[in-house]
């Protein structure tokens, strides 16, 4: 396919043209080996074409999309409130970062402002998906490698994670407990006490994890030097997070652009330099210990007062009001009919995600839709290096390379 | 031209002294700098934003969708600049017909995948992309599914 737009040549490439026993052109010695879409190691639906001259890799291309469930399309049809739970369905290991990132995009377009209970209540919130991501993260990654019984230990703490987020929402995995303008229900009662035992504990499992992975002679051996990526080539492909940390960049949006009060919280932004599997791994480790610090202070400094903000006209009123007051009725009726207004404009809100720069990209037009909304999500911008990463190194190195990058396929496809 | 309201933005002002015709406006709100740049000069002022301005991270490339406005699609692109601790918006209007801007994979290789997700789902072609072709829908799919006259529900007749 090709054409011109003033004078100028356009070329569209078109997909690549399969040989004619329908299978994919090759060189003399070169081998096209298709890893993916449903392959234990690649974490959902991933497709990794890879081409090898015997158990190296040349050339590997990542395709994705069959993930794609058209999210981005689907805000533009609901309102602002409504879309809270399709940003828990993106990045489904992490719903409440992307609640909380779709949450404060919204308000700062509202110019809300959130009472210290709910701040703090999200901070907290927030750092137990960290840690409930991560979990899921070594884990898998662990028994990608093969050490089994590190997913075991891993799942059953982040039960205990999950449990909490049921006592919090009702539920355990798409909580929807950020809401625009506060949180969705009133702290349950006992809170304190579920969460301490979590945290009073928690350390301790992770020096389990790491008497299981961190001297390990197979671990050091599948990890320490594998998956290097220089911090240029990072940086030029659009990659964040915990990787670029490991390549030796401190770059943290809790401590860049302070978000809901994290500039209140006393933590560390670790950072390795080796830039290998190993360092990540390192990294998230010791990101789970700070996160249990902050997790730590938001539960003891947790400030009394509201947990929603003071806007009728966006937040849903009490129960108790709607049965005794006309006008808390009336708002309610008209937040859950047609929604609110929100004033034109558009902001670009990021967040530190698990897996690194979140951003929420909201385009309003002024009415109770949003015009637009674009979501930067880690896992996309991360995947694209898989390339860079992988080739010239051998097969079995692959599935440590990819696990280090801790993707989801609904962040990457949305 | 600078509106005066940018005139304390030291990016904005460093653009405006490198190529006055680039720059065609901009706004300041919410804390967040957005300039609207020529489509015809996108390369060069990302290229001076990165190499002179240190503005080394291209966070996203999307789209937005004004139709039935004229010119119809707005090109976004944010970019990052770790050392100033600074975001900026860049934003160029490019016309509904046959809609067509340079691609930035030239400064940032990390470009591809977010152009040909904008050409995926707006049909906006990039020129010297080296790979131009759907990502995120099947190959053979018609249509761009972003477009504000692309159906939420249904299905073809």
């Amino acid at each position: 396919m090709s054409d011109s737009v003033e004078g100028i040549p356009v070329q569209v490439a078109a997909a690549p043209e399969p040989a004619e026993d329908g299978q994919p052109q090759t060189g003399p010695r070169r081998m096209v080996l298709n890893m993916g879409p449903q392959h234990p190691s690649t974490h959902g639906v991933l497709r990794l074409v890879l081409e090898l001259d015997g158990e190296t890799i040349m050339k590997c291309e990542p395709v994705i999309g069959y993930l794609h469930t058209g999210i981005e399309k689907e805000f533009e049809v609901k309102t602002y409130q409504q879309a809270v739970t399709l940003t828990d369905r993106v990045d489904y290991l992490a719903p409440l970062s992307n609640n909380l990132g779709w949450a404060l995009a919204v308000e700062k377009l509202l110019g809300l402002e959130i009472p210290p209970q709910a701040q703090w209540m999200r901070v907290m919130l927030t750092e137990l998906t960290r840690l409930n991501s991560h979990l899921v993260w070594l884990g898998t990654h662990a028994i990608d490698i093969g050490a089994m019984s590190v997913f075991l230990y891993c799942f059953r703490e982040r039960e205990e994670i999950l449990k909490i987020f049921e006592m919090f929402s009702g539920q355990r995995m798409m909580t929807s407990y950020f809401r625009i303008g506060g949180l969705a229900l009133e702290p349950p009662r006992g809170w304190q006490k579920a969460v301490k035992k979590f945290v009073d504990s928690f350390p301790a499992k992770v020096d389990e994890y790491e008497n299981l992975l961190t001297n390990n002679r197979i671990w050091i051996g599948r990890t320490r030097g594998v998956g290097y990526i220089s911090l240029e080539d990072m940086l030029d492909l659009g990659v964040t997070g915990p990787m670029l940390r490991a390549a030796g960049l401190k770059i943290d949006a809790r401590k860049d652009q302070p978000y809901t009060s994290y500039e209140k919280f006393d933590f560390e932004v670790p950072t390795r330099t080796e830039n290998d599997v190993y360092a990540r791994y390192l990294v998230r480790i010791e990101e789970m210990r700070q996160s249990t610090r902050i997790v730590t202070q938001a539960m003891e400094g947790m400030p009394a007062g509201a947990w929603k903000a003071d806007a009728p006209h966006v937040v849903l009123p009490d129960r108790e009001k709607m049965k005794t007051q006309m006008e808390a009725l009336i708002y309610h009726f008209k937040i859950v009919t047609e929604g609110f207004r929100v004033p034109a404009g558009e902001v670009y809100q990021v967040i530190e995600s698990p897996r690194g720069e979140l951003g929420y990209y909201v385009v309003s037009d002024g009415t109770a839709h949003p015009y637009r909304v674009f979501m930067r999500t880690p896992s996309f911008a991360n995947l694209q290096c898989t390339g860079k990463m992988v080739e010239g190194t051998l097969i079995a190195d692959v599935i440590a390379a990819i696990g280090s990058m801790d993707f989801v396929l609904g962040d990457t496809d949305r | 031209m600078l509106p005066d309201n940018l005139k304390e933005h030291p990016a904005a002002v460093a653009l405006e002294a490198f190529d006055a015709e680039a720059l065609k406006g901009g706004k300041f709100d919410y804390n967040e700098l957005t300039l609207d740049i020529a489509p015809g000069k996108i390369v060069s002022v990302c290229g001076f934003l990165k190499y002179d301005q240190q503005f080394v991270r291209l966070s996203s490339v999307t789209a937005v969708d004004r139709y039935p406005a004229e010119p119809r699609f707005e090109v976004v692109y944010h970019l990052h600049s770790v050392d100033r601790n600074q975001r900026v918006r860049l934003k160029c209007r490019v016309r509904g017909e046959d809609p067509v801007i340079e691609s930035v994979t030239s400064v940032w290789r990390g470009a591809n995948w977010y152009e040909r997700e904008v050409f995926d789902l707006f049909g906006i072609k990039f020129l010297n992309h080296p790979d131009l072709r759907r990502i995120l829908m099947p190959d053979e799919w018609e249509g761009h599914p972003l477009r504000k006259d692309y159906p939420v529900t249904g299905s073809r007749v």
